[in-house]
């Protein structure tokens, strides 16, 4: 462990900290509103770590999803990393076993971004820099949820100050942010049809899967285009 | 603790499994596989959108006119100013809150 690379790690993924404060909270407070205690924010946070994804678990939870469609759902909003964990292997290889375990469970959007410009710079990626990085992230990220939670069990109804609409603008916000990808277009246009059809003729939570399944089937049908897909970072925000 | 919460605990430890084998997947992969076949990389690469799109679609067309107005505002401002999710945040809660309470 290098004390003066760990502290510019701190240095380095504090404003990111303070940028996915807001979504700690928010997060915090819509996971109580969706029937979690307090405990089962923090717990969430604490071993999912991934803030888009969280908000689909709360928000399927709250609907009475079944259970393995929510995981599915975490899964396939998460998938993502498997592309930052495949693009940042030549960096972490010297890492020892247990460093790789903790390191990929650290790995959030702006870890990735962080770690893959650094590498590009030719600056070592050590693991000190890669924790002092992470933790400053990680550790808020809990703390944050938990206020937001305790915040989140004082509000009497949800709808009088505006939370019910927080969420589906936030899922907004992240489908706007791939809007640089393949097809984005046609994908969004046939997933939102078929979602709303899904909705009306078969009901929720089924909606979900059709209008996924929807989008995914025609971007594997249409002809390969030649622009190579590039891992974009899904939101910024941890 | 009763079934009913034991569950949730359950589930939440499966999405936690589910994330880091996302996470770690890659590193896998990458040290097995020479190259993904073109169409699974093209599903693969849809699949955030396309699952995200269906948390907002049946949001904007169910979720009363209020909500409609406000996620319709909040994009276009969004999309024309290039604003951050965050920002777009404060401006859907804030048409909302307007409706509800001056408007409405």
């Amino acid at each position: 462990m290098k004390k003066d690379e760990f502290w510019e790690g701190v240095r380095g993924g504090f404003p990111i900290m303070l940028a996915a404060s807001p979504f700690g909270a928010l997060f915090g407070a819509l996971a109580v509103d969706n029937g979690f205690t307090i405990a089962d924010a923090v717990f969430m946070s604490a071993t999912v770590y991934a803030g888009a994804s969280q908000m689909v678990g709360i928000e399927l939870f709250g609907n009475h999803v079944q259970p393995w469609l929510v995981v599915l759902s975490v899964f396939a909003v998460n998938f993502r990393h498997v592309l930052y964990s495949a693009s940042i292997a030549k960096y972490v290889r010297h890492f020892t076993f247990g460093q790789k375990f903790l390191a990929f469970f650290l790995l959030v959007d702006p870890q990735y971004a962080e770690t893959e410009k650094r590498g590009e710079r030719g600056l070592p990626i050590t693991f000190s820099w890669y924790l002092g990085f992470g933790l400053v992230i990680y550790i808020p990220w809990i703390i944050n949820t938990l206020v937001g939670a305790i915040f989140g069990q004082m509000i009497g109804d949800p709808k009088a100050i505006g939370l019910d609409v927080l969420l589906p603008v936030y899922f907004m916000g992240l489908v706007m942010g791939f809007r640089k990808r393949d097809r984005f277009l046609p994908i969004v246009a046939v997933s939102g049809l078929a979602s709303v059809a899904g909705m009306h003729f078969v009901g929720s939570p089924w909606h979900v899967s059709i209008g996924a399944l929807a989008g995914i089937v025609l971007a594997a049908l249409l002809p390969p285009s030649n622009q190579a897909p590039a891992p974009t970072g899904i939101e910024k925000e941890a | 603790m009763d079934p009913q919460h034991l569950n949730l605990i359950y589930l939440i430890i499966a999405a936690a499994v589910a994330t880091f084998l996302t996470r770690v997947g890659g590193y896998i992969l990458i040290t097995q596989m020479k190259q993904i076949p073109p169409r699974l990389e093209a599903a693969l690469n849809a699949v955030p959108a396309a699952v995200l799109t269906t948390l907002v679609a049946p949001a904007f067309v169910y979720g009363g006119l209020d909500v409609t107005i406000a996620m319709f505002i909040a994009f276009a401002i969004a999309l024309g100013l290039n604003l951050s999710t965050l920002r777009m945040l404060v401006i859907g809660w804030v048409v909302v809150m307007v409706i509800r309470h001056l408007v409405m």
